[in-house]
């Protein structure tokens, strides 16, 4: 698989603190990757650099081209779409215009259609909703409603920060349902989670971040059977 | 008072609210898509009955010189950040929308005058004229500070409201002017003559945001528009530029204010300086909306309109402080309000 989507030596400064720290991180064409790590590691920090909304040292490319100084509206032209963790929905506007608006950059407009039918397929509850307004839905629908949005943009790399934060078992299992059947549709995908069972269960590639640094690194597969990480993130055993 | 003496009272009052309404709704929609309480739009309003009376008297209007100077001021403005930025190759763009759409606005305007044309098309080319000096001066003014706390962008906005005043005297001159009405027609109701021009001013606040709502709720640009302004961090996450919205939204409330502009013309005589105190009254209006809500605005407008025009029955001396003393107990009102939300919230 080529590589799609990298940081090399990243490191994010709020004012003269260093948050994150020499980060580096790949994510292949077609992979899903996962973040994992405790609260304030850092995290968030590096997907708000990797979609431009923080400036960052270090170098980002994705597709080969360099992403330095672009901003963050250049890099949704060129499909990299943030589902951030306060969602950021329109929550005055309806159901219906939160999803339109995902597709905003694309200049083809023909498939926008097929593809709103799509994410009403795939979420058949935000097409119930569809007049509603988007700041009186359930944390579930909300982040339903987010991941659909970013859907409508027809991403190549969707980076998802804490998508699973706030909501109930049962509902976080249908995300990452959906999570995981978004590679077939040839997406990749960058997931910052704190949930790291179900990050992993999900994810082929996993790095732990902690204190802004990239401590560990390996297959999903063989960090979901590592003792330390079952002992520090997966709840012993 | 008797009560043909209030219906005229109120027909008056609705007709100069419904002027204030146009530009009311053009304050809120800046201050939602900039964060920018943009107090020029009012010399907006003069500038363009300013440059219509030019235009009916046959001189090329003083509005042509002032936009080349803020179209090459701009350009400089956008050159040296693009070069600073490394994004030189955005140059032509650059090159194309702020220098060469304005001045070829300006040379149409300048070649169609010399034809004679009749009203109409002097309408158009005064709205034409007009609708580029407000995105000009965000690009100049307001873009290097967009980032800039709310009260810094206040503070700026009035610094302008001053330069542009000064910019009016030196291309306007101080004559005051009024323009011939647009209709000769009128026509009695109830016993009250109404004419055709207030009817007009009616017509044109209802028709112009009648399409501004349309805009909002049917089109892609305008719902981006929206989205800005509900959520500026979630829009630019779907890859919409708040500049160029800004842009859009600076385009739209200079075509609002300079219709209300050509409106106001017939009915008052219109100096260099007059916009303040439109621009202010409208800034009443859109403050009782709370600077977001359009009917609110709107209708906050038409009841400033309506209290000026009391107001100035009883005491004409006294008719702005009564109209701006209202401003105390909506603030008051407003401030409360807010409080009480936030307790909401907190809970």
């Amino acid at each position: 698989m080529s590589e799609m989507f990298s940081m090399t030596d990243v490191t994010v400064c709020y004012d003269n603190v260093e948050a994150v720290r020499n980060v580096s991180l790949s994510v292949d064409e077609g992979q899903i990757v996962t973040v994992i790590g405790p609260n304030g590691a850092g995290k968030t920090t590096l997907l708000m650099a990797a979609i431009g909304l923080l400036g960052s040292r270090g170098r980002m490319a994705f597709r080969g081209s360099d992403l330095g100084k672009m901003s963050v509206e250049d890099r949704v032209e060129r499909r990299l779409c943030l589902v951030p963790e306060k969602r950021e929905l329109f929550s005055d506007m309806s159901v219906a215009d939160n999803l339109l608006l995902g597709s905003y950059s694309l200049r083809d407009r023909s498939g926008v259609q097929k593809t709103l039918d799509e994410v009403y397929d795939r979420f058949p509850r935000l097409k119930e909703r569809q007049r509603q307004a988007a700041g009186t839905l359930s944390g579930g629908e909300r982040q339903m409603l987010a991941l659909g949005r970013a859907l409508m943009a027809r991403p190549a790399l969707l980076m998802l920060d804490e998508p699973s934060l706030g909501l109930a078992p049962l509902i976080v299992r249908e995300i990452f349902r959906t999570i995981a059947s978004l590679r077939d549709l040839g997406v990749s995908i960058l997931l910052v989670e704190q949930n790291a069972r179900a990050a992993l269960e999900t994810a082929d590639y996993g790095y732990v971040l902690e204190t802004g640094e990239i401590v560990q690194s390996g297959p999903a597969k063989d960090l979901i059977h590592d003792p330390r990480l079952i002992t520090a993130y997966l709840g012993g055993h | 008072m008797t009560s043909d003496i209030a219906a005229i009272l109120a027909i008056d009052g609705i007709a100069t609210g419904a002027v204030y309404a146009l530009v009311a709704i053009g304050t809120v929609l800046i201050f939602t898509v900039t964060r920018v309480i943009f107090i020029p739009f009012g010399d907006i309003a003069a500038f363009t009955a300013l440059t219509l009376a030019a235009l009916d008297a046959k001189r090329f209007p003083g509005t042509g010189a002032l936009v080349v100077a803020l179209a090459c001021l701009a350009t400089l403005v956008e050159i040296i950040s693009l070069v600073r930025n490394g994004d030189i190759r955005l140059l032509p763009r650059a090159l194309l929308f702020y220098l060469a759409i304005p001045l070829a606005v300006v040379g149409i305007a300048w070649l169609v005058m010399r034809m004679d044309p009749p009203l109409a098309v002097r309408l158009v080319l005064a709205l034409m004229l007009i609708t580029p000096i407000a995105p000009l001066l965000d690009r100049i003014v307001f873009r290097p500070i967009a980032d800039g706390t709310v009260l810094l962008l206040l503070t700026v906005s009035v610094a302008l409201h001053f330069a542009l005043v000064g910019l009016g005297l030196l291309f306007f001159g101080p004559e005051g002017v009024r323009t011939e009405p647009l209709t000769s027609f009128s026509t009695e109701f109830a016993g009250v003559l109404i004419s055709g021009q207030t009817m007009l001013i009616v017509l044109a606040a209802l028709v112009f945001s009648g399409l501004l709502y349309l805009f909002f709720d049917f089109t892609l640009v305008g719902k981006s528009l929206r989205a800005t302004a509900v959520n500026r961090t979630g829009s630019r996450l779907m890859g919409i530029r708040p500049a160029r919205a800004g842009t859009i939204a600076y385009l739209l409330g200079s075509l609002m204010a300079g219709v209300s502009g050509i409106l106001i013309a017939p009915v008052n005589t219109v100096f260099y300086d007059s916009g303040f105190l439109i621009g202010l009254k409208a800034f009443v209006g859109a403050i009782v909306g709370g600077m977001t809500s359009y009917p609110g605005a709107a209708i906050g407008a038409v009841g400033v309109g309506i209290l000026e025009s009391f107001a100035s029955f009883q005491s004409s001396a006294l008719k702005d402080v009564i109209v701006f003393s209202l401003l105390i107990p909506i603030l008051l009102w407003r401030s409360l309000a807010s409080l009480h939300s936030e307790e909401e919230i907190e809970e």
